[in-house]
């Protein structure tokens, strides 16, 4: 590994918050003055692979599929010290389920070039998923672990790491290349430098359209995708507030039914 | 986006659709409704347009998939234990298939497994596929993924639950991209759609703040991971019978490209993040030592323990604990809040929690607006008696 390691980063830029609210006048989401920043979770993998290049020298190509405005997630990437930026932005990619975002990101990640490990967030803040990781795995035939939360060693094209599972944690042996999902374990994501912020201010940011890539439209975007939305709507609020008053016997008597009845006791 | 979605001559530009829009990404230009990039091709708009410009291009339609039969529900195992998501899945897995008409089966991996398979029979499976292995003790992605590819497409289910634990979540998107068919993640609620039969998946998205019904159009396994805790459990039924195939474990499966080095068990304490119950304490604990209560009741429940900001700045409990806009984010199956008022930093992480009980001496503080229940109480009371009576159901063994 004496030129270091090929680092693909996967990030999407998200709503900055999801108190999306709807408006009960108009059915709107209320999205006034909400920013789009990087996915939260995405940003550990970002973390992951600047301490993986700074322990093993490499480079770091971040890759991000979505609207031309998702350009700025790569700028703030590269801010935090990422080498390049990719964007994967097409009209046609749009509308896209986690199988048919998978395949475009497998496919523009083979585009630019082998790599050595792609490290993707938990999941993201909007979609919620944590799909799209494992199902890109399948698309690129390379194993994929998710749920890691330490890289302990790199080491003749094999990975060390440790993941979390529901009942504890495991320490597994891989060979490269191979795709992780991270969880926030791995450590801080850095704020970005000066330095990194000039940087980000002159990169240039490559973009991969489907002329690119040259797939058939009808395996991309909503086309491609398996699942459709029917309906989206808000989720009832808290049955309101049942407020009760009794002896401190009553009270713990009732709370013991509730949580009953939540299936918690 | 302008593919899926096209917007016809007659449009007049009268604005409708950008009202109904939830992701306000329809804006007029040109006096026509012109549809942007921030557009999730919900649907919304199709049918309030007054003059039906809006067309959703839908593709050919639903295809023929009349040999995809029964529900497959994947029973999730830890050293020959069945993990209860899976009866669950079984729970709600039955309802859905006497509503198709069809039977449920269930597939189990694993080692030393026959005692699980026959439990599985006694849930209401009408068939139960059980790959026994030596090598397949703990859960392994590739051949895990491998094995449950190769029998679904040798069963044919028309639709395939899987329980939303990591493991789940980590094998439900491989097996789905291996057989080329959607996936939704998480889900909270399944339905079978009356007139289309196919399965409707709800679940939840932005944090918990809007809810999402998607469906699987044009390939099969319906395939879903589903929350665990939400469905009910399927009842045990001694004289249900099924079929227990204990299938041949082709050795090609059985390669695995990576290899685990070691496996240490969790320990006891819980992350809030990751807890499914959390109850925290704020400044009505009126003094540190109040947190070991909070500790105690935690610790009965099998959750963590949170906090307010305040009590957290004044140095009663380490940040970690802290939820709420300036600390962590939670989502639990129940969170408990004692002697917290409720600012709305503090509602900003916990408000999407399923059950939320505040226990309070202030029936007016905020918290109770937006509790399932507030009991108005003192915590020093009310607390160590709910403790109790816990203990007691506990140790008389009663579910």
């Amino acid at each position: 590994m004496s030129v270091g390691l090929n680092i693909v980063i996967c990030i999407k830029q998200v709503p900055e918050t999801t108190e999306v609210e709807f408006d009960k006048e108009t059915g709107r989401l209320k999205r006034e003055g909400v920013a789009a920043v990087i996915n939260p979770f995405d940003e550990y993998a970002i973390e992951t692979g600047l301490r993986l290049r700074e322990k093993y020298g490499g480079k770091i190509k971040v890759v991000s599929m979505g609207p031309p405005a998702a350009e700025q997630a790569l700028r703030d990437a590269i801010a935090m010290g990422c080498d390049e930026g990719i964007l994967v932005s097409d009209r046609v990619f749009g509308g896209a389920d986690t199988w048919a975002t998978s395949l475009t990101l497998a496919k523009s990640i083979q585009l630019s070039g082998s790599h050595d490990i792609v490290i993707c967030g938990l999941k993201t803040t909007d979609g919620d998923t944590g799909q799209t990781g494992p199902e890109m795995a399948e698309h690129l035939g390379e194993p994929c672990i998710s749920y890691v939360s330490q890289i302990i060693d790199v080491k003749d094209g094999k990975v060390t790491l440790k993941r979390n599972l529901d009942d504890g944690v495991e320490t597994l042996e891989a060979p490269l290349p191979l795709i992780i999902t991270v969880s926030k374990d791995v450590g801080q994501p850095r704020l970005a430098t000066l330095r990194g912020r000039l940087a980000a201010k002159k990169a240039v940011i490559k973009t991969i359209t489907n002329k690119e890539m040259g797939m058939n439209p009808k395996e991309l975007g909503l086309d491609g995708s398996y699942t459709r939305v029917t309906k989206i709507f808000t989720p009832e609020p808290h049955a309101g507030g049942e407020v009760i008053e009794g002896t401190p016997d009553q009270l713990a008597d009732a709370i013991y039914a509730k949580l009953k009845e939540a299936k918690i006791v | 986006m302008s593919k899926p979605m096209n917007i016809g001559d007659v449009c007049t530009g009268c604005g409708e659709c950008i009202l109904a829009c939830p992701f306000g990404a329809i804006t007029i230009v040109g006096g026509k409704a012109q549809i942007g990039d921030s557009c999730r091709v919900c649907g919304v708009c199709e049918p309030i347009c007054p003059v039906k410009a809006i067309v959703i291009k839908k593709s050919d339609g639903p295809q023929n998939f009349n040999d995809w039969r029964g529900v497959l529900v994947y029973a999730e195992q830890h050293e020959g234990k069945i993990h209860p998501v899976a009866y669950e899945l079984l729970g709600r897995g039955q309802e859905l298939a006497v509503t198709l008409g069809e039977p449920v089966y269930a597939i189990v991996v694993g080692s030393g497994i026959t005692n699980a398979a026959e439990e599985l029979v006694k849930r209401g499976a009408d068939k139960v596929l059980a790959y026994d292995h030596p090598h397949l003790t703990t859960y392994r992605d590739d051949p895990y993924s491998q094995i449950l590819t190769e029998a679904v497409k040798e069963l044919k289910p028309s639709i395939f639950l899987i329980g939303a634990t990591s493991i789940g979540r980590a094998l439900g998107p491989r097996v789905a991209a291996k057989l080329k068919t959607g996936l939704t993640a998480d889900c909270t609620s399944l339905d079978i759609d009356p007139q289309m039969k196919v399965l409707l998946q709800t679940r939840p998205a932005y944090g918990g703040n809007i809810m999402a019904t998607i469906y699987t159009q044009n390939s099969r396994p319906q395939m879903a991971t589903v929350r665990y805790k939400v469905m009910t459990e399927a009842k045990v039924d001694p004289a249900h019978k099924g079929e227990i195939v204990k299938k041949t474990v082709n050795p090609s499966t059985l390669q695995d490209r990576v290899k685990v080095l070691g496996f240490e068990p969790a320990k006891e304490q819980v992350s809030i993040v990751d807890a499914d119950v959390v109850v925290s304490g704020g400044k009505g604990l009126g003094e540190p030592k109040g947190f070991e209560l909070i500790q105690q009741l935690a610790t009965a429940l099998g959750g963590a323990v949170g906090a307010s900001r305040p009590t957290v700045d004044e140095g009663w409990i380490e940040y970690r604990h802290q939820v709420g806009l300036s600390g962590r984010t939670v989502r639990p199956k129940l969170y408990i809040a004692c002697g917290i008022s409720g600012a709305v930093q503090h509602q900003a992480g916990m408000k999407t929690s399923d059950v939320i009980i505040a226990i309070n001496k202030d029936r007016e503080a905020p918290i109770c607006r937006i509790s399932t229940m507030a009991a108005v109480g003192d915590l020093y009371e009310v607390v160590p008696r709910l403790i109790e009576k816990i203990k007691e159901k506990k140790g008389s063994g009663t579910p």
